[in-house]
């Protein structure tokens, strides 16, 4: 069963797929460019839609995902962890 | 899927673009006409009113943007015929002039000097006999070229970026080397992944228009923001669907426009294609404005990915639905014409998901009511450039 995508296999965060994800969970992860897969514990409980780290991510790194830079870190995040708005902010704006 | 003598049952009309849809619109130019035109559509079954709450004491651009998305609107390959109603007669000529002139029948009225009443009855003696007239019209085959498919997302989250978006790319990438005519547009909602766009531009002139509008609603951002955008853009329902970032929807964004397409131009929002290709068309990311610039520049059908379950329809433009949230396809299932939610758990392939949509285009294209027609969506909405005066 695939709980999360991740989409290039140098992204740092993937996205859940399924409802329920509880912290202590196992997680299998489906890296889709390169068709591979990965197991990441799950450190929060994440809602359907919404992104873990799949690496650590510390204060002020980038946020990559597709491969590119899609934020900044503002609080350090485990891999495992939810990584949304309280710890993932815009460079824009 | 091979695309390459697939044909679907459109409508030619007189200047030779054919629609799916074959409407008889009562267009009010003005607010005020709002309540004649829903009367008259209400006397003659079959008639389409479209009210909205502009047209009074515009000026400049924002007035020739009025004009355009009206007139374009009636213009449009989807609607057979046209009567205008205005609180006066000249600009309601004005906008049945340049509607008449793509051949089709149109008539117009103004309400000063007769009032709703007689305004009522001469319309609605007219828009009876444009229905009838229409109802007799029939659909010819015709090459997959004659359609003009555009792309707006709405509501969307993380699974619109990896599953609905890239769904529609696979699927603009198949028709585009079919002289079909594509857009896309949502100029903010590329922010941090602008220079991907760019890239993909075919020509430096090309380029540099796009650039220009893009440069240009920033400025627009920056002079009027009071925060980051984060109430706004991305959107709380964006939010709550787990997207963090301006940067990260726009990656998902441009998944809409494949691997393959080149930017063929660049069009502000009062503009229209010239040629089959990619179109960028300058535009907001509020979905029903976005698709009525849509419409009122000429497209016919369009591809709608969705991730936490936008709604929209519009009154011309039939908008199919396709989501891979398989939360969202559960309980907004009247809302989906496409599920493509087996693509996250590897039950579809891209390709499998880009044929699904491209098979409900056509049954979309040769009558099939999309989910948005059925349940009645006809969001009709202006964009605005700044107050009247």
């Amino acid at each position: 069963m695939i709980h999360f995508v991740v989409h290039d296999e140098h992204d740092s965060v993937g996205v859940v797929v399924v409802e329920g994800v509880k912290s202590g969970q196992k997680l299998t992860g489906w890296i889709m460019d390169q068709d591979k897969d990965i197991v990441v514990e799950a450190k929060s409980d994440i809602p359907i839609g919404h992104k873990l780290a799949i690496k650590p991510l510390a204060k002020d790194a980038t946020v990559i995902k597709y491969g590119v830079d899609i934020g900044r870190v503002i609080a350090p995040i485990a891999v495992g962890e939810h990584a949304h708005v309280q710890n993932i902010r815009t460079k824009r704006w | 899927m091979d695309l390459s003598k697939s044909t679907f049952w459109g409508f030619k009309r007189e200047n030779g673009r054919v629609g799916v849809r074959n409407h008889v619109l009562i267009l009010p130019v003005d607010d005020l006409s709002n309540a004649a035109a829903e009367a008259v559509a209400n006397n003659i079954k079959g008639t389409l009113a479209i009210p909205h709450p502009y047209g009074r004491l515009q000026f400049g651009a924002d007035l020739d943007l009025h004009f355009h998305t009206l007139i374009g609107t009636g213009s449009n390959p989807n609607v057979a015929a046209v009567v205008v109603i205005c609180i006066e007669d000249q600009w309601a000529k004005k906008v049945a002039d340049a509607i008449a002139a793509t051949g089709k029948p149109v008539a117009y009225f103004g309400i000063e000097q007769h009032g709703d009443h007689d305004t009522i009855m001469r319309a609605s003696k007219k828009a009876k006999e444009f229905v009838q007239w229409a109802s007799e019209l029939r659909r010819e085959e015709r090459p997959l070229k004659d359609l003009w498919v555009s792309t707006k997302c709405g509501e969307s989250d993380t699974t619109s970026g990896c599953g609905s978006n890239p769904t529609v790319g696979n699927a603009f990438d198949k028709m585009y080397g079919h002289g079909v005519t594509l857009a896309f547009g949502e100029t903010t909602e590329l922010t941090g992944g602008e220079h991907l766009v760019a890239a993909r531009c075919r020509t430096p002139e090309v380029r540099k228009k796009f650039q220009y509008m893009f440069d240009r609603y920033q400025a627009l951002v920056e002079a009027h923001k009071t925060s980051d955008l984060r109430d706004s853009q991305p959107t709380k329902g964006n939010i709550a669907g787990g997207l963090t970032t301006i940067e990260e929807k726009a990656l998902g964004n441009i998944q809409k426009i494949g691997r393959k397409c080149m930017v063929d131009g660049v069009l502000d929002k009062h503009e229209v294609p010239t040629g089959p290709g990619l179109w960028f068309i300058d535009s907001s990311s509020a979905a029903a404005e976005m698709v009525t610039l849509c419409a009122a520049a000429g497209y016919t059908v369009h591809l709608f990915p969705t991730g936490q379950g936008n709604v929209i329809g519009n009154p011309i433009l039939p908008v199919i639905k396709l989501c891979a949230n398989p939360r969202t396809v559960r309980t907004m299932s009247e809302h989906v014409d496409v599920d493509v939610s087996g693509l996250l758990r590897k039950e579809m392939s891209p390709d499998q998901a880009g044929d699904a949509l491209l098979e409900c285009m056509f049954r979309t294209a040769n009558g099939r009511l999309t989910a948005a027609e059925a349940l009645g969506h006809r969001e009709f909405v202006l964009t605005r450039l700044y107050e009247s005066a």
